[in-house]
């Protein structure tokens, strides 16, 4: 019985070489396969990152090679009151129309996910504004926000009110940018419905066992359900918000007095206007530092809000 | 998506639907007026008269409705130019994304070798970098190659790799498809790449189809990258063109959100032709088109 095994067993591994020779085969061809990205990775993604941080430490000009300058780039961004501007105009943007946008989009969602005749009709329509490519949405809202012809100050005149300047105003360019990208919330809901439409109906069953009504409902079952679909919203809303740029440039070119200057506007202005690319790199860094640490903070503190299924950490 | 609605028997069973669900029709109304009005405000200026557009109060419906301004978009910017360049990249870099997207997704999904998960744990990564960090290299790469005001820098990334989440969704579709045809062709002798072409391929049209999709919009709505590569007016794409607008004299509105609506009518026919995958697209990835 024993020696029947062995022989087995040797039998078997007799054919190991050509199943070696396979394996060997099939790990070449992955890496083949992958070799597009791999490439790519290099060339496009870690290279240019590499050469970016170089860059910030250096003056570069394009025109001539760059020239070592330590921390220079840096130590100026702490004192260049326009990044500091450009950072705080970025924030607030990002401050209100991210929660903005999820609470909106939210509760767009629960609208969509009713059970009314012609939903499917409604649903097209809140997601066509995300249809319309970027530059001709924004032009649309140019347009819109034009305050002496536009569709925005002949509806306010209507009712009565003699509407701001938006773009053109200081204090209202940036609540208008908001505004804006409010018209886009289709996106997040089409994500939170689908999230939605996912959670079992058991849950509410026994929610409704117990007595608890529609207000019930909402808070123990469908919020906690939906905070993964909340915080994956919630992340791609911050790295979109820390990126916006063809928006002010086209609407309003960072102005009215630097009231809409965002972050890779200024950084824009100062690599393709100026040819500082250098500090423009410098600025990117820190850019790219604000937006990791912001993430991992929210990741961090995940775990305190966002409820995963079979989560045993979860208490 | 499920949209089931109970038909009604009575009238009654329709009455107690409207009483318990007046509200959602209410803001449904509400909402959909406030999305749907700048829309229709595109349409209605597009096809305004000059004299129109300048009327106040605004008016909703066009007095005499002028179909002229679509073609008089063209005689005004090289328009047409934009539409075969935007036609040309998005062409091309659709298909080095869907193309390359699927090689790397079938070595990450269906091939064993060493490494393969951490470079995976990599891919995942490289989602989160912002690609401004990268804009100025890049550009000085591509300066230093001679590519500027081209459409290379447009093109040629788009063959290396096609974007970490068009990666990440096809591996998990092509993970979920099963093994065993793979295993009874290898026996049979196949390659990895007779398998690649004609088993794993064929079965994956769907998510191929929502790649190709959202590939096509990211390129047809580029505005970043045209804006930073290309200087001649004869190399714009229409995003750009769109600009042309702004630069002249005094805007002319008409004309721009004429230009606007055919910019975005491509958009507008691939979602109401592949409105399946494009739902399906959107949740899986979270890109908004």
């Amino acid at each position: 019985m024993a020696t029947a095994s062995k022989t087995l067993v040797q039998g078997l591994t007799t054919t190991k070489p050509p199943f070696l020779n396979h394996r060997r085969r099939e790990a070449i061809g992955g890496y083949l396969f992958i070799l597009p990205w791999i490439i790519g990775v290099v060339v496009f993604l870690l290279g240019p990152i590499a050469a970016s941080f170089y860059f910030s430490l250096t003056n570069y000009q394009v025109v001539k090679a760059p020239e070592w300058a330590g921390l220079a780039n840096y130590r100026r961004l702490l004192n260049d009151d326009l990044f500091w501007q450009a950072l705080k105009v970025t924030t607030i943007y990002v401050a209100i129309s991210v929660p903005l946008g999820l609470v909106l989009s939210f509760l767009v969602a629960l609208l969509m996910n009713q059970r009314v005749k012609g939903i499917g009709f409604w649903r097209t329509i809140f997601y066509l504004p995300n249809l319309i490519p970027l530059v001709a949405g924004t032009m649309l809202w140019l347009w819109m926000f034009n305050p002496q012809f536009g569709l925005i100050n002949g509806f306010l005149a209507r009712i009565g009110i003699d509407g701001p300047l938006w773009l053109q105003s200081q204090q209202w360019a940036l609540p208008s940018l908001i505004i804006m990208n409010l018209w886009g919330v289709g996106g997040a809901t089409l994500i939170y419905l689908a999230g939605l439409q996912g959670i079992p109906t058991d849950l509410y069953d026994a929610v409704a066992v117990d007595g608890g009504g529609a207000w019930a409902k909402l808070w123990t079952i469908t919020i906690p359900q939906m905070t993964p679909v909340i915080f994956y919203n919630l992340v791609l809303g911050l790295i979109a918000g820390f990126q916006v740029f063809a928006q002010p440039l086209i609407l309003t070119g960072g102005g009215p007095r630097y009231s809409t200057l965002f972050v890779v506007l200024y950084l824009y202005q100062n690599a393709f206007a100026n040819f500082r690319m250098g500090y423009a790199s410098a600025i990117a860094w820190a850019l790219f530092l604000i937006i990791l640490v912001l993430t991992l903070i929210i990741f961090k503190f995940s775990n305190a809000w966002v409820y995963y299924e079979g989560d045993t950490r979860k208490r | 998506m499920r949209t089931t609605v109970d038909t009604y028997r009575r009238p009654s069973d329709a009455r107690r639907h409207f009483g318990q669900f007046w509200w959602v029709y209410l803001l449904l109304i509400l909402f959909g007026t406030l999305m749907m009005a700048p829309l229709f405000w595109l349409l209605s200026s597009s096809l305004k008269t000059e004299g129109a557009i300048f009327r106040l109060p605004p008016e909703w419906i066009p007095n005499p409705i002028r179909w002229s301004n679509y073609s008089e978009v063209f005689d005004r910017i090289p328009f047409a130019r934009g539409w075969w360049n935007s036609t040309v990249v998005t062409t091309l870099a659709t298909l080095g994304q869907v193309i390359s997207a699927a090689f790397v997704a079938f070595g990450f999904a269906r091939l064993r070798f060493p490494g393969r998960d951490a470079l995976f744990l990599v891919l995942i990564a490289t989602v989160m970098i912002p690609y401004h960090v990268t804009l100025i290299p890049t550009y000085v790469l591509f300066r230093e190659l001679d590519w500027l005001d081209s459409f290379l820098p447009l093109i040629v990334p788009a063959w290396f790799g096609g974007g970490a989440l068009y990666i990440f969704l096809l591996r998990q579709f092509f993970m979920r498809l099963s093994f065993e045809l793979d295993d009874a062709a290898r026996v049979d002798g196949a390659s990895i790449w007779q398998i690649f072409i004609g088993i794993v391929l064929p079965q994956s049209k769907p998510a191929l189809g929502v790649v190709a999709i959202f590939s096509f919009l990211a390129h047809w709505n580029d505005f970043f990258g045209p804006f930073i590569y290309l200087n001649s007016t004869d190399k714009y794409t229409l995003p750009l063109m769109l600009r042309l607008f702004q630069s002249l004299e005094s805007t002319e509105w008409h004309l721009l959100m004429a230009a606007s609506v055919m910019t975005a009518i491509p958009c507008i026919v691939l979602y109401f032709v592949a409105q399946r995958y494009f739902i399906q697209g959107v949740v899986f990835t979270g890109l908004k088109g």
